[in-house]
């Protein structure tokens, strides 16, 4: 709440002062400062079309300063599909408030009543005097005094001019001609190049390592050792590749990992469980477990059990950082979604004060999660304190990448539910198991710490003890409360303590795996039923902005599909983000080979409503690579690893979708000009991966319950089902 | 051992001193500040490090110094003329054929190659073409797309 009794939107709530996010600058341009960061979602060419747009000037005008600790607001993790509804919410309310001061200043200066003042590109004009003044001449290079009261109300949407419009990202050109794009195209003065050599396993620790040959190779600054942790420092890129191997070949290790059967990985997780608590509306609650209901007037009843394996980030490049160590201050660019938490776990790590870091966000590859990003700016840092005052640019390997990023948890998934005589669901259970999702940096202790490096070095740390998490539409149990309108949902959070595998917050969190059993289930529901899936849907859905996403994607792809095992067929699935976010439908259209068993997806689409559009195209992109995603994850992806190591190292122990495999993917928008913005970037992937084996089951008449529906899985599906020959 | 090489690149004689099993990647991005060439897996098994030697694709992670030597070798820097992009540079800002945009130059390079030898390539034609080439972000048919409408524009 501010002064004025109103509650202003977004992150403008914790941090009002309209300086902190909008400065009219001397040279005739604008700064906007947004604690969010770009991870290829288009984030910060949405917030700066909202900006250009409320305060009236040229995009071409704004410049986006992200991610600086102490130059920006806080605004924690880039995450959740949060940041149009934190970051961009609060700068349209900001900027039409920074446009209210200035064209009041200026009513001030030229005399005459503000509401009779026109703004076009940051000229204020007075149609009656025929005077004008800009916005740099009234403010150039002065901070805007004052703070966000939410009293302003921002500009009418059929006004809009670029809000809605499809613009071109901000780096575009950079991105298309090489231009220096990413943290790894970074070369400051004096740049000199860092490698880690990771242990061959989880807890694997080091017995002995040559170093002092490596020293002595050509251009090797320096090797780093502490306790189990190898790094080296060499003057070109390629000497401290092969500096690192060396390191690497002469480095013997004590391996004590003993990871679970990946092939039982489903069951593991039913059996190791150790804390269950009810989920109500989205939320987790510390209480005793309810017994599934005896529903009265039950028709049917279906029980069926839904499972995913673990799944990479696989981010294209590897995480990279640089650290810069001078004077007792580090200067870290990287490409951690959370500078502020980042910067807190390392002042803990390194044993400095906060003020002392500071953290200034540079772009890597989409990581769609908490992947090495976090990690390798520890690295980065431990590398830069061994020579200070020059900077050190730390980059993973792709094998440090795929071994050592935190996964998505494998997750089990039962669902148990019962049709009353005319088809109606009278009793729903879902009941998920699932290691933590919550590996995000927090605050190093003595003891404990979330980065890679710490569980390595002198002296050790272990990982924080994994929690159960209580959060509204959070970890494992995210969208695991059911959007439709159901008379009795029991949804039961299955807590497994042990992380045998390292996990985090990977793109849309419990998301996937929920949509994926419950879209699956609806339609296993709706066959017995003997209804239409999409009209079963409708059946239990009244909001009309759901009906509308799943209508449009119906409508797109052709529904309604044919009789089942045909050898190709449709499918169709819906979720709301988060229960609260954007709505999305997808629809699909497959082929399935049942010689092979492979199967082709021919042709998708995806109906989405995320409030107000902003960027026409940021929105399609976020909803259809989000959709060719989930169809990457849902028929090919599953880290593979052994008793002790991980065994996806490379792009051909963890393959993912190629050009030949990706099918055209059709993006429906539907606006909702002046509504609140919802976040979209999570969205598509839950109804994406459903609608996928939605559609296989009506080309086959097999329902595929397990993901990676790998060709040979399909097949011994199908010739277990005596289809396949 | 390291020795000087020289190798012509974007039209231009440059020269690199080096090992002569240094990948052409490191000697780009490092030593000539070509970083317009990714590093992605360093197995030719993504295609972010793409580039042309005499017209083909080659994977630069893994074509050593002493084989790029003497090539005629074109990268993404080298793609534009001036300041005026290459129709495959604006077909993929006009498509938004890219997120993150890590993929995008290796991808723009292979795509090159593909052009120059076939005009009026199909979309199957182009997917095959790109085979080797990943992309984590999902904008795959819009690549496909923009490739198609940089071959109309090269044909007008």
């Amino acid at each position: 709440m501010n002064g004025d009794g109103k509650t202003l939107p977004g992150t403008l709530a914790d941090e009002p002062e309209i300086a902190r996010w909008i400065g009219i600058e001397s040279d005739g341009t604008v700064t906007l400062r947004t604690g969010k960061v770009e991870i290829g979602q288009g984030i910060l060419t949405a917030v700066a079309m909202i900006a250009a747009e409320e305060l009236d000037v040229d995009l071409s005008r704004i410049r986006v300063v992200s991610g600086i600790t102490g130059e920006v607001a806080d605004e924690g993790v880039t995450s959740g599909s949060g940041s149009m509804e934190q970051s961009g919410r609060a700068i349209h309310q900001v900027a039409a408030e920074a446009r209210a001061v200035l064209v009041a200043k200026a009513a001030r200066h030229l005399g005459v009543d503000a509401e009779s003042l026109e703004v076009e590109d940051g000229t204020v004009r007075s149609p009656a005097t025929n005077q004008q003044v800009t916005y740099w001449e009234l403010q150039g290079g002065r901070p805007i005094e004052g703070e966000a009261r939410g009293a302003v109300t921002p500009k009418d949407p059929a006004l809009y001019s670029l809000v809605g419009k499809a613009i071109p990202e901000l780096d575009a050109v950079a991105k298309v001609t090489g231009g220096a794009a990413f943290v790894h195209d970074l070369a400051p003065e004096g740049l000199l190049h860092g490698r880690v050599v990771r242990p061959p396993s989880y807890g694997a620790r080091l017995t002995s390592a040559d170093t002092a040959a490596v020293r002595a190779m050509e251009g090797v600054v320096t090797v780093v050792e502490s306790g189990s942790f190898l790094g080296v420092i060499a003057e070109s890129e390629w000497q401290a590749v092969k500096a690192r191997e060396a390191l690497a070949e002469s480095a013997d290790w004590e391996e004590t990992a003993q990871l679970p059967d990946e092939d039982t990985i489903a069951a593991w997780l039913v059996e190791n469980e150790t804390a269950a608590h009810p989920v109500i509306d989205g939320t987790p609650r510390d209480e005793a477990v309810p017994e599934p209901a005896a529903p009265e007037g039950a028709a049917l009843t279906l029980e069926a059990t839904y499972a995913k394996p673990y799944f990479m980030h696989a981010s294209l490049a590897p995480s990279a950082a640089i650290a810069t160590f001078e004077d007792g201050r580090l200067t870290i660019r990287g490409p951690s979604q959370g500078p502020y938490p980042l910067r807190r776990a390392l002042a803990g790590s390194l044993g400095l004060e906060e003020e002392a870091i500071t953290i200034i966000h540079a772009q890597g590859a989409g990581c769609y999660g908490h992947n090495g990003a976090d990690d390798v700016c520890l690295d980065a840092a431990l590398l830069a304190q061994a020579v200070p005052g020059r900077p050190v640019r730390l980059q993973w390997m792709r094998e440090d990448e795929h071994k050592w990023e935190p996964y998505s948890p494998a997750m089990t998934l039962m669902t148990k539910a019962s049709l009353d005589s005319d088809g109606n669901i009278i009793d729903w259970n879902l009941d998920l198991f699932s290691t933590t999702h919550q590996g995000r940096p927090r605050p190093t202790t003595a003891t404990h710490s979330s980065l890679l490096a710490d569980w390595h070095r002198e002296p050790a740390r272990d990982k924080p003890e994994a929690k159960p998490n209580f959060s509204n539409e959070s970890g494992a149990h995210r969208n695991a409360w059911s959007y439709y309108d159901l008379a009795h949902q029991r949804v039961i959070n299955h807590f497994v303590g042990e992380t045998p595998l390292r996990t985090s917050s990977f793109r849309g969190l419990g998301n996937y795996a929920n949509i994926f059993a419950i879209e699956s289930f609806m339609d296993e529901l709706a066959e017995a039923a003997g209804c239409d899936a999409l009209e079963f849907r409708l059946r239990h859905l009244k909001d009309p902005r759901g009906r509308a996403v799943l209508e449009a994607a119906a409508e797109a792809i052709g529904w309604p599909p044919g009789k089942p095992g045909s050898g190709s067929g449709k499918g169709i699935a819906f979720n709301r983000y988060k229960n609260g976010k954007a709505y999305a439908a997808v629809a699909m259209e497959v082929t399935v080979n049942e010689e092979t068993g492979r199967i082709s997806v021919d042709r998708a689409v995806v109906a989405g409503d995320a409030g107000q559009v902003v960027s026409t195209h940021g929105l399609s992109c976020q909803l259809e690579g989000g959709v060719l995603q989930a169809i990457s994850w849902t028929l090919k992806e599953r880290v593979r690893f052994g008793p002790r190591r991980i065994e996806s190292v490379d792009w051909e122990t963890y393959p993912i979708m190629t050009f030949p495999e990706a099918p055209p993917v059709e993006s429906i928008l539907i606006d909702r000009p002046g509504e609140p913005y919802l976040g979209s970037g999570e969205g598509s992937q839950g109804p994406g991966g459903a609608a996928l084996a939605n559609a296989a089951y009506n080309a086959t008449g097999v329902r595929l319950r397990e993901t990676p529906f790998t060709p040979e899985r399909v097949r011994a599906m199908l010739v277990a089902a005596g289809r396949g020959r | 051992m390291t020795e000087t090489f020289t190798l012509t690149i974007n039209g231009a004689e440059r020269q690199v001193t080096g090992d002569g099993d240094m990948p052409l990647l490191y000697a780009l991005r490092d030593a000539l500040g070509l970083t317009g060439t990714k590093y992605g897996c360093g197995t030719e098994q993504c295609g972010s490090c793409s580039v042309l030697i005499a017209g083909e694709r080659a994977f630069s992670c893994r074509t050593t110094l002493a084989e790029a030597a003497g090539g005629d070798i074109l990268t993404i820097e080298g793609i534009a003329q001036g300041d005026r992009l290459h129709p495959l540079q604006q077909a993929f800002i006009d498509e938004h054929a890219f997120q993150c945009g890590y993929c995008t130059p290796g991808l723009i390079v292979t795509a090159k190659a593909l052009l120059d030898r076939d005009p009026d390539p199909s979309e199957d034609t182009i997917a095959t073409a790109l085979q080797d080439n990943l992309c984590r972000c999902g904008s795959h048919p819009r690549v496909i797309a923009a490739v198609r409408r940089a071959a109309k524009e090269l044909a007008k």
